[in-house]
């Protein structure tokens, strides 16, 4: 098999996309711990590392990052209502419905999260 | 409904390879009659007939039940008895041999792997003790039958084990049919075998190989989803093997839906 498989198709082109979307969710998340170990280094580290966020590349980096992880987690929600069967009685929930109603609960969660952060 | 083409001829690109005289595989163009409601399949029935006798392909039914006529058409794995010529608007149509596999004459692929992998799986009803027959028949309940009906469509017609990469990358993966067959026995409520097909889909190349590419099911000319059926695998698979750790000696009925 060729190297190049995955531009023979536009779903596999996809398919790599999904799986190159976590790289960046793990970027993101390490940049995360790299905040938290400047939370603990002091005020003045910390308040470079805020500093360095404002630059354009890394607000660059931040915005990519985020489309990607909205795409990792949009297609991810996608999936699971594949794997997932849910019933109701005798039929079948259909499984657009069960992809809406996780993606549904994904956003109240993270809304009642981010409510949380930014008030406290 | 797709409109139809009101040409006279096609033109057809086919891949030729015959061992004992060819070095490797090679197109060979093709000018033939056409009629809209020829499928790819009586395209090469009528060269075969007509033009060339030497081609060779396989074929049986000749409507979509017997899973032998699987070549890839402009590089998609197709049924040719069941793909209309008056669909593909551009010429020539490629026809080549199924890709993932072997080939061995023309458009007829070696598919000895496949029929390994379907064998390790045991796709037939397996009982610790059958019960004698004066007890009557094994009975089922519509409920019980519809857990399992999608995935017992399947025609081995292995369009699936073309369409997947990792099969294509890792020909030891045991693959989307077999995963699939192993689901829909697991999942049968007649059916005792859960534990004898384990070591095939549980195995490094079984089931766990799977990155879910969903292309098979894309392919599949029944419906089977046997995307689907591989990653309910997965989560049967897990929760058998946490209900172990849990309840060692707890045994029975393991493959769910992957219900909640
Ligand atoms: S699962 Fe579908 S594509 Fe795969 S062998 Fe069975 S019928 Fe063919
Ligand atoms: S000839 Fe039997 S499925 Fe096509």
């Amino acid at each position: 098999m060729r190297a190049t498989w995955w531009l023979r198709n536009p779903r596999y082109f996809l398919f790599m996309v999904r799986e190159f979307s976590s790289v960046f969710v793990a970027a993101f998340l390490v940049l995360f711990l790299l905040q938290i170990r400047g939370l603990r280094a002091g005020a003045e580290v910390y308040q470079e590392y805020l500093e360095r966020l404002h630059e354009p590349g890394w607000i660059a980096f931040h915005a990519v990052a985020f489309l990607f992880a909205m795409y990792h987690s949009l297609t991810w929600f996608d999936l699971t209502s594949k794997i997932q069967v849910v019933r109701l009685g005798r039929t079948v929930v259909n499984r657009r419905i069960v992809a809406g109603l996780n993606i549904l609960a994904w956003l109240v969660v993270s809304g009642g999260i981010f409510l949380y952060w930014t008030r406290g | 409904m797709k409109a139809s083409t009101s040409r006279s001829t096609i033109k057809l690109e086919v891949t030729r390879y015959r061992p004992s005289v060819d070095s490797e595989p090679h197109d060979q163009s093709y000018e033939i009659p056409c009629t809209d409601d020829m499928v790819v399949l009586d395209a090469l029935n009528y060269i075969k007939d007509r033009v060339d006798g030497t081609l060779s392909f396989r074929w049986s039914c000749h409507m979509g039940v017997c899973g032998s006529c699987g070549v890839m058409v402009n590089g998609q794995p197709k049924l040719s008895c069941a793909i209309f010529l008056r669909d593909y608007k551009r010429e020539p149509i490629h026809i080549e041999p199924l890709t993932n596999f072997p080939i061995i004459r023309d458009l007829v692929t070696d598919i000895t792997d496949f029929m390994t992998k379907l064998k390790a799986v045991k796709p037939w009803i397996i009982r610790k003790k059958e019960k004698p027959l004066s007890e009557g028949e094994y009975r089922q309940s519509a409920e019980e039958l519809e857990r399992y009906h999608q995935f017992s469509g399947c025609i081995n017609c292995m369009l699936c084990y073309s369409a997947c990469p990792v099969y294509g990358l890792h020909p030891g993966f045991l693959g989307p049919a077999a995963a699939a067959l192993a689901y829909r026995y697991n999942l049968d409520s007649r059916d005792q075998g859960n534990d004898e097909r384990q070591p095939a889909i549980a195995s490094q190349e079984g089931i766990w190989e799977c990155t879910f590419v969903g292309e098979c099911t894309v392919v599949c000319p029944k419906d089977v989803d046997p995307a689907a059926a591989l990653q309910r695998s997965k989560v049967a698979t897990a929760q058998s093997l946490l209900g172990s750790f849990i309840l060692p000696r707890a045994s029975g009925k393991s493959a769910t839906e992957g219900s909640s």
